[in-house]
């Protein structure tokens, strides 16, 4: 079994900067959903084009091959440095804003466009509309489908010990070559990093709630494994959970 | 910006050794999460607690945790009390097993869409458990979640790099390697570039085979 030396020394410091990453680049992640969601239903088709272009490329390209390039090819080719964990952020951030703008297109396509009238109606700007009347009532839509996005960040952070962050995985990866007892190393990881999933789930469930009842809606019960994701048929069967797989 | 051609002709070659190795990576994976998936959701739907517990806690705990974090944990520990593997064959089993948890969500809501009726018919024709699922429900249900079953194919083409990590030589081991040898950059891009020109047309395919199956 490892030494608590260890331990302290990589181990716990290492939970810690998991948890960085992830705030780090679902804050990213959220700023580039909602801009590029939102930009996706603009009336110019220029900056639908540009918009969507940013979708597919970057829903296209794998996020560890994104990291590598920006970790060790963008430096060079631009002669600037980069902390590795700017790296690891950026490439999540981007990737994961990806997959985010797709929720937001499609709550914000699914609010009825009664509602748009209505507000047309009362004569509220573009901008009023969108901030007033579409996003408020998109976003208890969003909810779920971030959430499921959320674990998947969390699990893409794992990539950035690749890349030389020294995350609980990187921290794994030391203490297996300092002890070569690698069972409890990584079984301990996965079950880290299910806590941590599991943790983040029961904070977005508050969220859920909250967003629920603003807008009069009721959340539903769901069972101890089941809370764990949002698993609507539809969902399942157009393949986005949470837009990305 | 330095960008030198002669590079990325010098690293062509390997190149296409990595993309043979994704590619198997990537289609003996996709049989292990169809393959696998398929018996996951099955079992989940036993009306014995002492299967479909177990296998719903499995598959939780396999979607929620990372795929590079498991791919370690095969390559590393499983060896310690069992079979070694290679790297490659490693990422495949790493691929299937994490896909399969995915895939089982699939097949589930494929099955919950086929009407009740039809559960109903197969019992009036008394035709047997086996039947009814592989005559009546099964073709149902899997003709609708094939565009489902593809986008996590795009997926996983998507995380195939991963295998990269445990030594595989797949697209990113290979560019990794010849980078490492030669301090440039170019073969990092070409892979990027790569997967971009790859999972564009193929999510077009797989809208346009959604258009045309899911109605």
């Amino acid at each position: 079994m490892m030494s608590s030396e260890f331990f302290w020394e990589w181990f716990l410091p290492g939970i810690w900067i998991t948890i960085q990453v992830t705030l780090y680049s679902a804050a990213l992640a959220g700023v580039v959903a909602f801009a590029i969601g939102t930009l996706r239903t603009s009336r110019l088709w220029i900056v639908r084009f540009l918009s969507g272009a940013y979708f597919e490329i970057f829903r296209g390209t794998s996020a560890l091959v994104l990291m590598f390039w920006m970790a060790f090819a963008l430096p060079i080719m631009l002669r600037i440095q980069f902390v590795p964990m700017a790296a690891g952020v950026l490439a999540l951030g981007l990737t994961y804003g990806a997959y985010g703008s797709e929720i937001v297109r499609g709550a914000l396509a699914a609010v009825p466009p009664a509602q748009r009238e209505a507000g047309i109606a009362l004569n509220f700007s573009r901008s009023q509309r969108l901030w007033k009347i579409e996003l408020p009532q998109a976003w208890p839509e969003m909810v779920p489908p971030f959430n499921n996005l959320l674990i998947e960040l969390l699990k893409g952070t794992a990539l950035v010990s690749t890349i030389t962050v020294a995350d609980m995985t990187f921290a794994g990866g030391l203490l297996r070559l300092a002890k070569g007892d690698s069972a409890p190393i990584y079984t301990l990881l996965l079950v880290l990093y299910f806590i941590l999933a599991f943790l983040l789930t029961r904070g977005m469930r508050v969220v859920e709630r909250h967003a629920k009842r603003r807008v009069g809606q009721v959340p539903e019960k769901t069972g101890f494994f089941s809370g764990l994701r949002e698993k609507s048929a539809t969902d399942a069967l157009t393949g986005s959970t949470g837009g990305v797989k | 910006m330095s960008w030198n051609w002669d590079n990325v002709d010098a690293f062509m070659p390997l190149f296409w050794d990595g993309v043979i190795v994704t590619l198997k990576a990537l289609f003996f994976g996709t049989l292990i999460a169809f393959a696998l998936g398929l018996v996951w959701a099955i079992a989940k739907r036993s009306d014995q607690k002492w299967i479909s517990w177990p296998v719903s806690a499995v598959t939780e705990f396999i979607r929620n945790t990372p795929l590079l974090v498991q791919l370690f944990f095969l390559f590393y520990v499983v060896p310690e009390w069992g079979p070694s593997m290679s790297p490659l064959t490693t990422g495949i089993v790493g691929l299937g097993l994490h896909y399969s948890t995915y895939t089982a969500e699939v097949y589930r809501a494929g099955i919950d869409g086929v009407p009740i009726g039809q559960w109903e018919a197969a019992t009036a024709l008394s035709l047997s458990k086996r039947r009814t699922w592989t005559a009546v429900i099964l073709p149902q249900a899997i003709r609708r979640v094939i565009p489902a079953l593809g986008n996590y194919v795009v997926a996983m083409l998507k995380d195939s790099p991963m295998i990269a990590t445990i030594g595989a030589l797949d697209i990113l081991g290979e560019a990794q390697s010849y980078s490492q040898e030669t301090f440039t950059t170019e073969a990092l891009t070409v892979v990027g570039v790569a997967f971009i020109v790859i999972a564009y047309p193929a999510s077009l395919l797989l809208r346009a085979l959604e258009r045309r199956l899911v109605r």
